[in-house]
């Protein structure tokens, strides 16, 4: 039976076996520190102390049930909603004293959508090129690199709302992707894709970090993908981190043959009968974005 | 080291604000071009837009121009009540800035926007930006309408280019106060209603269907601090051959411009926490 209560274990993050030389080898920056990160709304603790570390060019997973603190953590990595306490720090920038430093650094595809459907591929692009202070230039050529990377150049003059679902996301990571961030954070990427637009994202999001050892940050509720495509995972559970680690070690601890649904099952238990505050509101947004999207 | 880089240094900085001050630009223009592109792939919605106006003008005015002392002396009631309607018509596409900003958060689009490292305030002034563009759409159609009933309509190039600056900073102001409104509510259904119990009180407390004089004290005592009143005054002078302003330019300008200035700097604020 493994405590999943006590972190402190894990607050200094293992080097992961994809990462070459540990991350402060040159006196560089862990691309993500957290530390005892804690966001409160009233008396509900959302997040609670969290720490962790991501390493450079790592596909670190956030696996937790709806409602456990995954996107309140990301949102606050992302400088989207500030802490309650505890503090982080993303490639180098403090998340709380230089927001605008980190948004220059990250790229973050959120759950919902955030491709605009009344606007052309291209013109989304555009937009993106502009609000990132790309020289004028260089934008043309990077929007072309950025939708041929994502197989869109032929419909980059086509609203974006008569896109496919697949077709929508590979465009939001093409736009989050034309400053050339160093981490990427995607809020459940392959959500209300079916298979094929699934692997498609996946693809994309490998050949990303063989392309640029970009760092990123994935939530999904998919356990086989976390467990095929994330080197590392970190299990949320009522706002703690119940465990952190390699799918393959987490899997270990649990019986032999155990997938990592069992260990999902096993940490978290079935919360599917409790109530929670922002039940309905997450599955109202999930579904719409699920109609949405394709 | 730093001390003998003076002059050098002094010029780095100013090549930096002269940076910083055109990615600021680039990211209002930003804002408000990806809302005018929305436009032309749609257009429809200028159109609709415009019914209203055209139905203030001919109908509530014609009946309007009948009764008598409803218009002060120098001014046809038509004449009086064009300027008006352009300034309800700006009023009420502003007002419709919040709305859109509530949509943008429930699809995932604002979320978008806040976490580019875009200054919020530029977020918000592109946001205001469009909402002028899209008043000048209604400008346009008023205009044409005016022309046609035979209101007598100031054409020359400075009152036409005064006619513009107020009603971008007229369109501003009000879309910027809706967005407020918009962090504020946070949903749909209740930005419908408060839209509704704010825009009409906006538009009646004012001198834009009639003059103040016409008032009793404690209304008028409202219309003067509605800027709406500001903005149709500076309207009747600059675009009526008859028109003349009760206030002075000077006056309305600053009240436009400070009153912007304001909400632009409290809604950067609001703005940033609505990806909460």
């Amino acid at each position: 039976m493994i405590d999943v209560r006590d972190t402190s274990h894990l607050a200094v993050p293992a080097a992961p076996a994809t990462s070459e030389g540990g991350p402060d080898a040159t006196g560089a920056h862990c691309p993500i520190e957290v530390r005892a990160l804690t966001r409160r709304f009233g008396d509900i603790v959302a997040v609670d102390r969290a720490t962790l570390g991501v390493n450079e060019g790592e596909i670190f997973g956030i696996i937790g049930p709806n409602g456990a603190g995954k996107s309140t953590l990301i949102k606050m990595l992302t400088t989207l909603l500030p802490p309650s306490s505890g503090s982080a720090t993303v490639v180098g920038a403090d998340i709380v004293r230089q927001p605008a430093e980190v948004r220059r650094h990250i790229g973050y595809v959120p759950q919902l959508l955030s491709a605009d459907g009344s606007l052309s591929g291209y013109e989304n692009l555009l937009l993106s090129a502009r609000l990132y202070g790309i020289p004028h230039r260089e934008r043309a050529e990077r929007i072309a690199r950025a939708l041929a990377r994502m197989g869109l150049a032929a419909a980059s003059r086509h609203l974006v709302g008569h896109y496919s679902g697949g077709m929508i996301r590979r465009l939001e990571i093409a736009q989050s992707l034309l400053h050339r961030p160093k981490v990427l954070f995607l809020d459940e990427p392959t959500v209300g894709l079916d298979p094929g637009a699934r692997k498609a994202v996946w693809d994309h999001v490998l050949d990303l970090r063989r392309s640029f050892r970009t760092t990123m940050i994935v939530t999904s509720h998919h356990m086989d993908e976390i467990d095929q495509y994330c080197d590392r995972i970190a299990l949320i559970d009522r706002g703690r981190i119940a465990a952190i680690g390699s799918p393959a070690e987490l899997k270990a601890k649990m019986r032999p043959g155990a997938t990592l649904d069992d260990v999902f099952i096993q940490l978290v238990g079935n919360q599917s009968e409790t109530e929670t505050e922002e039940g309905y509101g997450d599955v109202r947004r999930t579904r719409r974005a699920v109609r949405e999207h394709g | 080291m730093a001390m003998s880089a003076g002059p050098a240094a002094r010029s780095a900085n100013t090549a930096d604000a002269v940076v910083q001050l055109g990615d600021y630009a680039t990211q209002v223009f930003a804002v408000a071009a990806a809302e005018v592109d929305k436009l032309r792939h749609d257009p429809l919605e200028l159109f609709t837009r415009a019914v209203q106006p055209v139905l203030w003008l001919l109908l509530f005015g014609e009946v309007m121009a009948q009764v008598r002392g409803v218009s002060p002396g120098n001014l046809r009631y038509l004449d009086f009540l064009s300027a008006g309607i352009l300034a309800q018509s700006v009023l009420f596409v502003a007002i419709f800035n919040g709305i859109a900003a509530i949509w943008e958060r429930d699809l995932g689009v604002l979320q978008r926007y806040l976490v580019s490292p875009a200054p919020r305030s530029a977020l918000v002034i592109g946001k205001a930006l469009a909402a002028s563009v899209r008043a000048f759409s209604q400008a346009l159609i008023v205009y044409l309408l005016a022309l046609v009933l035979g209101v007598g309509i100031e054409l020359d190039v400075a009152s036409i280019a005064g006619v513009i600056a107020i009603i971008g900073l007229g369109s501003a102001l009000f879309s910027t106060f809706s967005l407020i409104i918009a962090c504020l509510v946070k949903t749909r259904e209740r930005f419908m209603g408060i839209g509704q119990v704010l825009t009409m009180p906006i538009f009646f407390a004012s001198n834009a269907i009639y003059p103040l004089s016409l008032m009793p004290g404690w209304l008028r005592a409202i219309s003067h601090v509605n800027p709406l009143t500001y903005e149709v005054d500076a309207l009747r002078a600059l675009m009526l051959t008859a028109g003349r302003s009760d206030y002075g330019l000077g006056l309305d300008f600053a009240v436009l411009i400070g009153t912007s200035a304001l909400l632009t700097a409290v809604a950067a604020r609001m703005y940033a926490r609505m990806g909460y």
